[in-house]
């Protein structure tokens, strides 16, 4: 193992410590709080898809991880309460099956992310910035005013979705099922990025005039990674719901799209474990300042501008040094 | 006479009221280095951009390897079998120079969402892309940052990539750019040795490099050809000389 993986493996090791530590002391608190430390790393490590190692500055990610959330949310309310989806072509019965809510919010995302991406991608810079805020500014609007699922004040579905033979109410439980989902993600992330097509990604956040003269279409590579991020934001939303029983415009909101930003910079950009350290991070801040100040984000906007101006790795750049050019 | 691999035919590009590109035409032949020179600001990089798909020109056409190419853009160009070079190299400077020339590899053989096996890891991608490294020299430098190469070292790693694509022909915008003379004498047997591998576009300033290698040289004035023809025609060329290759010698 090099350094960086070395790092990787023992931020992960910190966040599991985290998990036994609630385990043993027998405090539900530690793990909630571990568990939505990897549900925010996992969106983290989607969004590091397209912004760290494609360049692609989304500031509307909100919008996956509330579709995500969305989609756990309406699929259990209708099963809980017995209400048909859809009644046309056939009846469509709600689920509270977590791997169904997880596919159908995979899917919803993807249908969401194509042509946001599509549009999105024709512009650069600042405007791809707020082409992507705006689109899921669209979206928060509409689930701030749409009264079937609880219009601004949400929707809560009091039982956690079930997972084939696990008692996700269980909170040791379900922070061992969003590690799990967290380490597949990586794991995706990780293939993705070692393989050609990562190699492509990589040329299409440095040089796409390069890429395009070799034959590769730089757009088709971006909406690509663009789309996956999308996909697996949505996954972290759907966990994220499933959390705390409850989804609202909130999780759409252009405030989300930031923290999920916070994450990916603080960590480290282009870092496979950044996210993950930066949602640690963030966690953790929020616990420890917030617990002192209620200003506790005067210090976050301190610590992320330490982090920008001084270690522009974020923490992994920080902890494991200079990236290799062979990586 | 040997096959055309590339025709331009009477290309023009007019950038408001300049005109960049007048009715221009040329071919490129199988095993030939076909020059093209002029003055700055005559209009070569226009032409190799409309060439090449990066421009669309205002009239004429572009026929590669027996077809018309007008309505295929850049990136498919290059999937055809177009490599080009750019002026000011053009690499991804923060990777090693094995993987810019595996992203060259990895364009050609056109399958980039390819998963398995990892990209370094990869011998049908990283053999070809060491092989072009080892050609031009580098490869000893295969695991340098581009950052860290000197000048001439990227003019290298260009020609790497462009040959990495194992194309059917290169354009090589100015691969001697900013070299000097000792590092121009070192590349024109680099260049020389290409022609076997498919025919080349050379624009090139150097006009010792030029001279030594050229099959034909076309002349660029504004915009225009005002001639074509073998070296000694072109030399021996009264407007050439008075144009551009002063005749004050």
């Amino acid at each position: 193992m090099n350094r960086e993986q070395t790092i990787s493996a023992a931020i992960i090791g910190l966040l599991f410590g985290a998990g036994i530590a609630g385990l043993v002391l027998d405090q539900p608190f530690i793990l909630t709080l571990a568990a939505k430390a990897a549900i925010f790393a996992i969106a983290g490590v989607g969004l590091n898809l397209a912004l760290g190692y494609g360049g692609l500055v989304s500031f509307g990610h909100a919008a996956f991880f509330g579709i995500g959330g969305y989609a756990a949310g309406i699929l259990a309310w209708h099963a809980r309460n017995f209400e048909p989806l859809a009644t046309w072509p056939f009846d469509i019965a709600g689920t509270t099956s977590m791997p169904v809510t997880w596919l159908v919010a995979v899917v919803a995302a993807m249908l969401v992310a194509l042509p946001m991406g599509a549009l999105s991608l024709r512009t650069g810079g600042v405007y791809f910035i707020m082409i992507t805020l705006a689109f899921a500014q669209m979206l928060y609007y509409f689930a701030l005013t749409w009264p079937a699922y609880g219009g601004e004040d949400g929707l809560s579905f009091y039982l956690r979705n079930d997972f084939p033979g696990i008692a996700t109410s269980d909170p040791w439980t379900f922070f061992m099922v969003c590690l799990a989902v967290l380490l597949a993600v990586m794991a995706l992330s990780a293939l993705l990025i070692r393989s050609r097509f990562g190699l492509a990604l990589e040329m299409s956040r440095q040089n796409p005039q390069r890429l395009a003269s070799s034959g590769i279409r730089p757009f088709t590579v971006r909406l690509s990674a663009f789309v996956v991020s999308a996909m697996i934001t949505a996954l972290a939303g759907a966990l994220y719901a499933d959390l705390n029983r409850f989804v609202s415009p909130a999780m759409l909101a252009w405030s989300m799209s930031g923290e999920i930003m916070v994450f990916v910079i603080l960590g480290g950009t282009a870092r496979l474990a950044g996210p993950v350290a930066g949602a640690c991070l963030f966690i953790l801040l929020e616990q420890v300042l917030g617990g002192l100040f209620e200003f506790w984000q005067v210090f976050l906007g301190v610590v992320l501008i330490l982090v920008v101006l001084f270690a522009r790795g974020g923490l992994m750049g920080l902890a494991a040094g200079r990236r290799s050019a062979h990586g | 006479m040997a096959e055309v691999i590339l025709a331009v035919d009477n290309i023009s590009k007019h950038f408001g009221a300049i005109a960049a590109s007048r009715n221009v035409s040329l071919d490129l032949r199988q095993g030939e280095i076909h020059a093209l020179i002029g003055p700055n600001g005559a209009g070569k990089s226009t032409l190799v951009k409309q060439i090449a798909g990066e421009l669309r020109p205002d009239a004429g056409s572009v026929r590669f390897c027996g077809r018309p190419v007008d309505s295929i853009d850049a990136v498919g160009r290059a999937r055809l079998g177009m490599a080009r070079t750019f002026q000011v190299s053009c690499l991804a400077m923060e990777l090693s120079v094995l993987r810019n020339a595996m992203l060259a590899v990895a364009g050609a053989a056109g399958n980039v969402f390819r998963l398995f096996p990892a990209a370094n890891n990869d011998a049908a991608i990283t053999g070809p892309a060491m092989e072009c490294l080892r050609q031009v020299g580098l490869a000893d430098r295969a695991k340098t940052r581009v950052a860290d190469l000197s000048h001439g070292e990227r003019r290298r790693l260009e020609i790497a990539m462009a040959l990495a694509m194992s194309p059917k022909a290169f354009l090589l915008d100015e691969p001697m750019a900013g070299m000097g003379p000792e590092g121009a004498r070192t590349l024109t047997p680099l260049l020389d040795s290409l022609r076997a591998k498919a025919p080349i576009l050379l624009i090139e300033h150097d006009m010792d490099a030029v001279f030594s290698l050229a099959d034909r040289i076309s002349v660029l004035v504004n915009g225009e050809i005002i001639a074509t023809g073998s070296v000694d025609e072109v030399r021996s060329n009264r407007d050439v000389q008075k144009s551009y290759l002063g005749d004050g010698e």
